[in-house]
């Protein structure tokens, strides 16, 4: 267990009074590709936010290389945050600054650094992406590919120990989903880094991760190898990874009996 | 936009609205007037100032030649104390008298010098001896309908 | 009957709450801005920067309304004055008016237009696209980053806009007064600098536009900040600045004004 980069113990989360997460326990052994999947509202990006201490929990806690993050001070905080780097879902580039100066924002807020070795850093990391060529563009120019591989340039900036992904493939054609898609591992191993990807694209997902959880109303509904998910007979997971229109989550929303709630009228 | 044209633009913004505010200051303003040039100062007892106030002119053959810099009532004399700071530029004879007059019918009240004879004249600190109060609107109009009613009173007692 | 009652009651005391809850968290904001300020000094051209978006940008809307209401002052104070004999005294009346209220006013209320929604409208988006939330996840606080220097841009240009604004309105008043009315330009100017008073006018109009400043400001970069994440959130945050902006100033001004007329 000593080798665990993050460790979620028993944790739950919600706004006033209704669980999003009900007990839930993770680990993320160093150097892996862990992805979290669920449907969509099922709390996974509020996970990543958990790790990140941008929410406290309600109870249990989150645990980053042995520290407790929501118990950290302010400065404590964002000591444990220079070891994360975090993609979010739409790249969340900074719009009034070049792709050169985003890749560059967490250098310069954290290192005083010459201007040449700043410069070398970010073409370094730009390079890794593939999109050096882009340096001078802003993040209005930029195609939602090459966006999101220039947010992955940037918080990657400081070699984080931890890189989190936040829905990294929506929204994508399937060329730069697989561009994408490989970087995440290739930059994974390349940095040694532990990866925590957040997504419900199952084929993706499957093809890089080492180990998956699958959470579902709250709680981890199964977890385990991608092959081992594929060839599992639980209901749920079934319906999940092989993308099903009904199963134990069905079509419906919870509502009473359709022939009544007509007769009903509009007063319902 | 290059950081040195904004470096550039946000100069002349602030070289010009600090040329504003001196502008203000000196043509708009009376800093020009009031605080260049050394003056003395001057005491000098009223028993009404009316509506006087602080930084009110002193005036001389209507020439603004100093400030009423401060006022104080004297518990007593139960007088007034007005504090009057006159440019250096101007000096007045010992037995000035100090009036207490309104500009126009309404208007602000000023302090205005009337120089006398003397040979010496006012230094710092001096004291007006010569003063004269300022007329009170209503105690004029109450004068006048006494005045009136007295009048009537004669001229009925008459028949 | 009761129950209605009832409920418009607690949908009243409902409201009020939120507004205390939102006036509280306003004043933490505050409170917060100023404690993380150091930054926007150390690196001050994060705060230059700034005040070219905010003060270099509002200069040209700032500048022509201050010369048209100039004209306009100097064109019904001449009117009025006339009628006394004392035309003479039009550029007293043009300098008050626009040393004592009209500049720091108006000012405001361009500023809040102009540029309080860009504040607003600005930073609700970094918070909808996830930028602030970028920025803290790379241990960068908002706040001092994003926060603090575009208030102290605002509160260093307002002041430099509203004597520009009153400036150019007493160049606008000359401009009417002297060579199309034909009021005697000695006259103007003396009587002008006999009555303008540099502490009682011209000093009071620079802290009113000072207060307006950092009221404009923090409302703006406030709405922002407590936007919904959504496209109609920021949008409706955008109005409220101008609207809460616009009350504020002129709620202070009063306020302002009868202390200094007191004292």
């Amino acid at each position: 267990m000593a080798d665990n980069i993050v460790e979620i113990d028993n944790l739950s989360f919600g706004y006033k009074g209704r669980l999003l997460h009900k007990g839930i326990n993770m680990s993320f052994p160093r150097g892996k590709v862990i992805a979290i999947m669920g449907g969509s509202g099922s709390g996974k990006t509020t996970l990543l936010r958990l790790i990140g201490g941008q929410l406290v929990p309600t109870q249990g806690e989150v645990r980053v290389e042995g520290q407790v993050v929501h118990k950290q001070d302010r400065h404590g905080l964002f000591q444990l945050r220079r070891k994360m780097g975090m993609l979010f879902q739409f790249g969340a580039l900074f719009t009034d600054l070049s792709v050169y100066e985003n890749v560059a924002f967490p250098i310069r807020e954290h290192a005083d650094l010459p201007e040449s070795i700043i410069r070398d850093l970010v073409m370094m990391k730009l390079n890794a992406v593939g999109l050096r060529g882009a340096r001078n563009l802003m993040p209005t120019e930029l195609s939602g590919g090459m966006a999101r591989r220039v947010a992955l340039a940037r918080a990657i900036a400081l070699d984080p120990s931890i890189i989190m992904y936040d829905e990294p493939f929506t929204g994508l054609d399937p060329i730069s989903m697989s561009v994408t898609c490989n970087l995440i591992r290739s930059l994974n191993d390349a940095l040694g880094a532990t990866s925590i990807l957040v997504t419900h694209d199952v084929k993706e997902a499957f093809s890089i991760a080492d180990y998956v959880y699958i959470v579902a109303n709250g709680v981890v509904e199964a977890e385990g190898a991608p092959d081992e998910l594929r060839q599992s007979t639980l209901p749920f997971v079934h319906q999940f990874v092989h993308g099903e229109v009904d199963g134990p989550v069905p079509f419906h929303y919870s509502a009473p009996d359709y022939r009544r709630d007509m007769l009903r009228g509009q007063d319902a | 936009m290059e950081r040195t044209t904004m470096d550039l633009w946000v100069g002349i913004f602030a070289v010009a609205g600090a040329a504003a505010l001196f502008g203000l200051a000196l043509k708009v303003g009376n800093l020009t007037s009031s605080s260049v040039g050394e003056t003395y100062t001057v005491t000098a007892a009223f028993e009404n100032i009316g509506g006087l106030k602080p930084r009110a002119p002193v005036k001389s053959a209507g020439v603004v030649v100093g400030r009423v810099d401060n006022i104080q009532f004297d518990s007593k004399t139960f007088e007034a104390n007005v504090t009057l700071k006159v440019d250096k530029r101007y000096p007045f004879p010992k037995d000035t008298f100090a009036n207490i007059y309104t500009a126009g019918l309404l208007g602000e009240q000023y302090v205005g010098l009337e120089a006398g004879g003397d040979e010496q004249s006012l230094k710092d600190g001096d004291k007006i001896s010569h003063t004269q109060d300022a007329v009170v609107l209503e105690k004029m109009i109450s004068q006048f309908l006494y005045n009136k009613a007295s009048e009537s009173g004669d001229s009925k007692k008459a028949e | 009957m009761l129950k209605r009652l009832a409920e418009v009651l607690r949908g009243m005391g409902h409201r009020i709450i939120d507004r205390i809850w939102r006036l509280g968290s306003g004043a933490r904001f505050f409170l917060y801005t100023l404690i993380y300020s150091g930054e926007s000094f150390r690196r001050i051209h994060l705060t230059i920067r700034e005040i070219y978006f905010t003060g270099v940008m509002s200069l040209l809307i700032i500048l022509v309304s201050a010369f048209f209401v100039g004209m306009v002052l100097a064109l019904q104070g001449y009117n009025t004055l006339q009628k006394y004999g004392s035309s003479e005294a039009i550029g007293v009346l043009v300098a008050l008016s626009l040393v004592r209220e009209l500049g720091p006013v108006v000012t405001a209320l361009l500023f809040a237009g102009r540029a309080g929604t860009a504040i607003t409208a600005e930073i609700g988006l970094m918070k909808t696209t996830e930028q602030l939330s970028a920025m803290e996840m790379m241990a960068v606080s908002p706040i001092a980053r994003v926060v603090a220097p575009r208030f102290w841009a605002g509160v260093v240009s307002m002041p430099l806009l509203a004597a520009l604004f009153s400036m150019v309105g007493v160049l606008g008043g000359y401009i009417v007064a002297v060579p199309v009315i034909g009021v005697d330009n000695g006259a103007f100017w003396s009587q002008m600098q006999a009555n303008v008073d540099f502490q009682a006018d011209i000093v009071n109009g620079v802290i009113k536009s000072v207060v307006f400043g950092v009221a404009c400001t923090m409302i703006a970069l406030f709405e922002g900040f407590d936007a919904p994440p959504t496209a109609e959130g920021v949008s409706r945050a955008t109005t409220r600045t101008v609207v809460n902006s616009s009350l504020a100033v002129l709620g202070l001004d009063f306020i302002l004004t009868s202390f200094m007329i007191v004292t």
